[in-house]
């Protein structure tokens, strides 16, 4: 845009104008795989029919397939029919289905990527997308450094002056500290950081961002939320499902590698940071990275961690084998399908106050939550007998499913005698507000085409999380090695391995039933 | 649906609670109370719409039936929980002497605290804002298109009549539009030195598109006539051409620009739903439109 040019139809007083990506299209590599058919597709189909995509909006897939343009529009028709979250409407897919275009070859393909870039060119021209594209990495990790490096060799990732490029890369970055650190470096020396967008979809959340509001919006929570009333905090990410046919990705990885050192960490960093100067990515940056480096591992952690694989059993109603016994798992594999552990933060507001994190397969149910548990009152008026069935009163984040805000407190049991018990309050976010809310992937694709880093998580923020994660793998790598304690079978369809009740026993708490 | 005749206020709250224990006092969370203002003929249409819209807002929805203001004072409501609502309804009829304080049944069953929305879905007062209804609202929501008396004048009175808070639905149909000339003058940053307008003949969202394209761009802006559906085509006039958006069909339009290849733009005209829905979204005053109000009466008046 020129300088000193200001749009005359703009006005900041014009909160009802939705915000509209400008002139861009984007290039997905990886095509084929689940993601890009059921979450990135679908989305920017929804984002088009909200009216949220330019004019002349186009997308570019690229994959080894032998297809015309034809056969990847009808792969995104059947992706957008199957997936996405708003009517399918025909005008809406002929907006969208004049900028889909296809691109064969592999990675190492110098034809092909010189066949992008005149693709991308004749795209600007006849789709008027004016040299702003994003590449979105859906592929395997390992083959970033060859994508990259031929962006950079036929001149796709430099933008022309006044346009931008920048690529999108998912989860996982890296599996250590180190791998993360070679990853970046891959990707930094052709991209600048403002240019690469990580996505955490779980940060595109409205539940998740709704943390946020609820912290800093009301004064009701801000004044108990520290050591004083807190007693600690639980952070549980359950799924009922096994690994499904993921074997290939998850063996070797682990739960903790693969949700809690993007999720579980980042959804801490939101309930424990100190308030942010603003809302903007950089003011949010630093409050999480001050957070993350004050968290301290517990000395012992042989006695602070737990890990554990499904065995087979009764899940839900359904018999169901166990990790070992998944197709292309060898039965010596150390890979936990459950990890919990116990974090400290080391400031003023928290100190003393412990942060569990837990994650894991084939679980009692699918639940996402954030519980922040309340110390008892120091003194109860009551006789010992009216208060035995009060617990810790508990503020806690649903995250998915059914959305919302439970608050846990005593209250009179209706009779004669003074009993008292716990009841619960609930806030339901979901069942109302979600059906017209958003995907997560919606808000992210619509904030990289807008350039609007605050949702995405930076390479210190990655490097951060792996330095608390490094040390709890390096113990349970050594504990195999030693062959002492093994990865303890847990009984599917239940809450975890009996290490992980007795690292809570231990400090005298309980894991919630979420 | 429980029926209640011969009603009042405390009759209708009473019930509201029975139903809410009756359902297991689940948790509602809502959020505002919506007053509709509406005939025998169209109350099931504005409630279904306003059931669509709850899904994004829950509400306490209380529709107001004005009858025949001669005779005994009589009330009968209908009051339901769940089903389908986010929220509760009740759609009250009022008959006799009552109609002239409607006020008086809606005040004790409004929502503590939370903020309240009334709306006309086809002819509103004169003036919303000293309405005894719409009073008690901070949003007062009419919609000039739908109206079934001097429709073509019908826009002009609610801007002469603006107060803070009132809106109109003619205004909220118009934001696809004003979103996407806003967008095209990203796209070709350049001064505009004139426009047009081209609508059915009959069609407030014109005339507002007109007021605020004036208000904004400072240029002269024409409205011609087609057979619409409602706004056909809109003309941005630069040195260097025309930047123009035209939509035949009332579904999918075309984005011209110079020196540009023309592009398909999905632009379809929503539901009363979903531009009901929009319009609950914020509850505080719309600058943008109280400008364009103004600008559109001293349009009229020159």
């Amino acid at each position: 845009m020129t300088t000193g040019w200001t749009n005359p139809l703009r006005d900041p007083d014009d909160r009802r104008m939705p915000r509209i990506a400008g002139p861009s299209g984007m290039v997905l590599f990886g095509v084929t795989g689940d993601l890009a058919r059921k979450k990135v597709m679908p989305a920017i189909y929804d984002l088009a029919n909200r009216g949220l995509l330019p004019p002349g909006f186009s997308l570019v897939g690229y994959a080894r397939r032998d297809w015309a343009d034809q056969d990847f529009a009808q792969i995104v028709h059947d992706s957008v029919r199957a997936h996405a979250r708003t009517e399918f409407r025909e005008e809406v897919w002929r907006q969208l289905a004049e900028g889909l275009r296809f691109v064969q070859g592999d990675f190492s393909d110098d034809a092909a990527f010189e066949k992008l870039r005149r693709t991308i060119e004749e795209l600007d021209e006849v789709r008027g997308t004016g040299g702003n594209h994003a590449f979105y990495l859906s592929i395997p990790p390992k083959f970033f450094g060859d994508v990259i490096d031929q962006l950079e060799e036929h001149g796709l990732a430099t933008p022309q002056d006044g346009s931008w490029r920048r690529v999108v890369v998912e989860k996982p970055f890296g599996h250590d500290l180190e791998s993360a650190r070679e990853l970046n470096a891959v990707i930094d020396r052709v991209f600048p950081p403002e240019s690469v967008f990580r996505i955490d979809h779980y940060l595109g959340k409205e539940t998740v961002q709704n943390i946020l509001a609820m912290r800093f919006a009301n004064n009701l929570f801000e004044p108990i939320w520290n050591s004083n009333y807190v007693d600690h905090v639980q952070i549980t990410m359950a799924e009922d499902i096994g690994i499904g046919g993921r074997a290939g990705y998850y063996d070797g990885i682990g739960a903790a590698r693969d949700v809690m050192q993007n999720h579980l960490i980042q959804l801490m960093a939101l309930v424990a940071m100190e308030e942010p100067v603003s809302f903007d990515a950089e003011s949010l940056r630093i409050e999480k990275q001050k957070i993350l480096s004050s968290v301290v591992l517990p000395r012992r952690l042989d006695l602070n961690t737990a890990r554990g694989q499904y065995a087979a059993g009764w899940a839900g109603g359904e018999k169901v084998g166990g990790y070992l016994e998944e197709e292309d798992i060898a039965n010596t594999s150390t890979t936990e399908t459950f990890a919990s552990i116990r974090l400290d933060v080391e400031t003023r507001r928290w100190a003393g106050v412990p942060f569990y994190l837990r994650t894991g397969k084939r679980l009692g149910r699918r639940v996402t939550e954030v519980a922040v548990v309340f110390k008892r009152a120091p003194h109860l008026p009551f006789s010992e007998t009216a208060t035995e069935d009060l617990s810790h009163n508990t503020v806690v984040f649903r995250i998915q499913p059914d959305e919302g805000i439970t608050m846990r407190f005593g209250s009179k049991v209706p009779g004669t005698a003074m009993e008292i018990r716990d009841v619960n309050m609930d806030f339901a976010y979901g069942g109302s507000f979600t059906e017209a809310s958003p995907e997560a992937y919606e808000r992210l694709i619509l904030d990289v085409l807008l350039g609007d880093p605050p949702l995405f998580p930076q390479q210190r923020e990655v490097e951060l999380s792996w330095k608390v994660l490094d040390p709890i793998l390096e113990h349970w790598a050594k504990q195999d090695a030693a062959g002492k304690s093994k990865v303890e079978q847990y009984r599917s369809g239940h809450w975890g391995p009996e290490s992980a009740h007795a690292m809570l026993a231990r400090d005298g708490r309980v894991w919630r039933r979420p | 649906m429980i029926e209640l005749t011969d009603t009042n206020s405390a009759g209708i709250a009473a019930e509201f609670l029975r139903a809410r224990k009756k359902a297991g006092s689940p948790a509602m969370g809502m959020v505002m109370t919506l007053v509709i203002v509406v005939d025998e003929d169209q109350a099931h249409d504005a409630m279904e719409a306003a059931r669509g819209a709850s899904k994004e807002h829950p509400a306490r929805v209380l529709g107001v039936i004005l009858g025949d203001a001669r005779g005994k004072a009589v009330i009968n409501a209908q009051v339901g929980t769940g089903s389908g609502w986010s929220g509760e309804t009740a759609l009250i009829r009022l008959n006799g002497e009552v109609v002239k304080y409607p006020e008086s049944v809606v005040l004790p069953l409004l929502l503590p605290d939370s903020p309240v929305a009334a709306w006309w879905p086809a002819d509103a007062p004169q003036d919303p804002a000293s309405d005894p209804l719409g009073a008690l609202a901070q949003r007062r929501i009419t919609d000039a298109a739908a109206a079934t008396r001097v429709r073509t004048k019908a826009i002009h009175r609610q801007c002469a009549a603006y107060a803070k808070g009132n809106t109109d639905l003619a205004w909220t149909r118009l934001t696809p539009w004003r979103a996407l000339l806003a967008a095209a003058l990203d796209q070709h940053p350049e001064k505009v030195i004139g426009a047009s307008v081209t609508a059915e003949r009959i069609s407030p969202s014109a005339d507002l598109l007109v007021a605020w394209l004036n208000d904004r761009l400072k240029v002269d802006v024409d409205r011609t006539n087609s057979d619409g559906p409602g706004i056909t085509e809109v003309v941005l006039r630069t040195k260097s051409g025309d930047v123009s958006i035209n939509r035949p069909d009332g579904k999918l339009a075309a984005f011209v620009s110079p020196g540009q290849p023309d592009r398909p733009v999905a632009l379809k005209r929503r539901s009363v739903p979903e531009l009901l829905a929009e319009e609950l979204r914020r509850l505080d005053e719309d600058d943008t439109y109280a400008a364009t109000a103004r600008r559109l009466v001293k349009l009229a008046s020159k």
